[in-house]
């Protein structure tokens, strides 16, 4: 389980990203964090395995604190933490297996990883991922020779073969059409879910967030505005969300909120549903 | 009403200007350097003659001297493939403190720097003369001149490499929990392979080169023979060795050329 509370972060720019961020991912239950561009959702994901190190609040994963490890203690705790990223972030001169076998680098010493003699039990959980992720056959290509679609499939790989205790995703789609897009993400989520993995997925498609997310919450302006199930993401929600609107008093059916924030009003056409923001 | 034909010009008024003082500039330096060096050669109308003469003197070059030049090449070969190898053992590290990105911080990057341009502006031979004194005459002093030279070059570009480099696939390698080490076997080295592979040939064909000289100061090779020959006017041997060296750099340029080919 993930419990964030108050994250803080302030860029050494002045940008204050989040605002003091407050939310859990619990069970096995996949997690879909919504909102426009620059509403802190990379940065908040990316503070939780200290890719970016916080300002101020406390992570716990499971039993441990991830803002107070030293370096030797935040490695071993990222090997709990799966991540993908939205430009897959493989290293694209490596083979497909060479990439996926990198999951398990903080359980091997430099030179085993050196050498390429992981453990055979590795080997062979990498072969059955490959499998899962439809890349069977596929482990000796280079892959900076595989499709945009088949990369991600091993970004999911190579974070899956780790055996997290949670899976980190930042904009999984965002380089993808949409077709692969849902592709990947019925993936993504069904493989978390047969290994009951939690997952945190960033993403600004909301059609995709609410078709795979068990639970949603939206950030604005680096505060949550938003948190509930997608059947809860109604229009007052995206409007706080995309839009900044206040969280009305008495929220009353039917009356268009007061829109805020940088005060444009989006055409119909621009909804957020409908496709990117 | 006549409307005013569209002009459009690359540089403005001030650009021209300033382009214009610059190229000034730039004749009047080679200009006065010229007279400043009292260039000029006393008698002009001998040189064809002096070319003649020699190249009468270098022919036929001496076949037979082929066989005492034979083991000097090869040394020479061994002080370039030897310095070339040592200099990249070197020069990783150092390129790792000259990247801004790999470096742990401010004074181990000035410190990269530092070697990177103390190792740069000291030619070969100076280096060479340096480490005859150290180490006596021999190929020892050369090939250490050779590697002195060349952790500059290499740790250079291959810094400037590594300053290239996705920094995302570094970021994935870290996030799964990786140690230092590792990052760098995983995330940073794959990335410069090809550039690490292409710019240690391209130097080792540079030393070559480099080290068919280093005799001129005793530090080996096939200079040494090139100097004798020269000192005792043996112009024919001269041809000879210059004629082999040049087959030595051809050979190694097409095969330098040929693997970097590759290297993808």
């Amino acid at each position: 389980m993930l419990q964030v509370t108050d994250l803080r972060k302030t860029y050494p720019t002045g940008d204050e990203a989040l605002k003091g961020v407050t939310t859990s991912v619990e069970g096995s239950e996949t997690v879909a964090m919504i909102g426009p561009s620059g509403a802190g959702k990379s940065t908040f994901i990316r503070c939780v395995n200290r890719l970016t190190e916080p300002s101020g609040g406390e992570i716990y994963l499971d039993d441990t604190e991830l803002t107070g490890l030293n370096d030797d203690a935040l490695r071993a705790a990222r090997r709990d933490i799966g991540m993908i990223f939205q430009e897959y972030n493989l290293v694209e001169r490596l083979t497909v297996m060479e990439n996926v076998l990198t999951g398990r680098l903080g359980y091997v010493s430099a030179w085993q990883a050196f050498r390429r003699s992981f453990p055979p039990e590795d080997i062979e959980r990498a072969y059955e991922i490959l499998d899962r992720v439809g890349l069977g056959e596929m482990e000796n290509k280079r892959v900076d020779e595989l499709s945009g679609g088949q990369r991600q499939r091993v970004g999911i790989a190579r974070a899956v073969i780790q055996q997290p205790k949670i899976l980190l995703v930042d904009e999984p789609t965002s380089s993808l059409d949409p077709e692969t897009s849902n592709t990947v993400m019925r993936l993504l989520t069904d493989i978390a879910a047969e290994r009951e993995v939690p997952v945190l997925i960033n993403i600004h498609e909301v059609d995709l967030a609410i078709e795979h997310a068990d639970r949603i919450v939206g950030l604005h302006d680096g505060e949550l505005v938003f948190e509930g199930s997608p059947s809860e993401l109604d229009q007052l929600g995206l409007d706080q969300v995309y839009r900044g609107a206040e969280v009305p008093e008495n929220a009353d059916d039917g009356q268009a909120p007061e829109t805020t924030g940088d005060g444009d009003v989006l055409p119909d056409t621009d909804r957020p549903l409908a496709g990117e923001t | 009403m006549a409307t005013e034909q569209p002009t459009w010009e690359r540089f403005d008024r001030r650009r021209r200007l300033s382009r214009f003082v610059l190229l000034l500039v730039a004749a009047v330096t080679v200009v006065a350097s010229w007279r400043f060096m009292d260039t000029g050669v006393a008698r002009p109308e001998t040189i064809p003659r002096e070319i003649a003469d020699l190249l009468t003197r270098m022919y036929p070059p001496d076949v037979a001297y082929t066989t005492q030049i034979v083991q000097p090449l090869i040394e020479t070969v061994q002080i370039a493939a030897l310095g070339t190898l040592g200099a990249i053992l070197l020069a990783v590290p150092v390129a790792l403190l000259a990247a801004e990105n790999t470096t742990p911080n401010a004074a181990t990057f000035w410190l990269g720097k530092l070697i990177v341009t103390v190792s740069r502006s000291v030619n070969t031979i100076i280096w060479a003369l340096f480490f005859v004194v150290l180490f006596g005459s021999g190929p020892l002093a050369g090939a250490v001149a050779i590697v002195f030279r060349s952790i500059g070059f290499l740790g250079k570009l291959l810094g400037e490499e590594i300053e290239e480099i996705d920094f995302g696939q570094v970021e994935a390698v870290r996030a799964s929990g990786a140690s230092s080490a590792q990052i760098l076997l995983y995330g940073v080295l794959p990335q410069v392979k090809p550039a690490l592979v292409g710019l240690s040939i391209y130097r080792w064909d540079i030393n070559i080169r480099d080290s068919t000289v280093l005799g001129f100061v005793g530090a080996g090779g096939i200079g040494v023979e090139l100097f004798r020959a020269v000192n005792a006017f043996a112009w024919q041997s001269v041809a000879m060795v210059l004629i082999v060296i040049l087959g030595v750099v051809v050979v190694t340029e097409s095969l330098s050329a040929y693997t970097r080919g590759l290297v993808r």
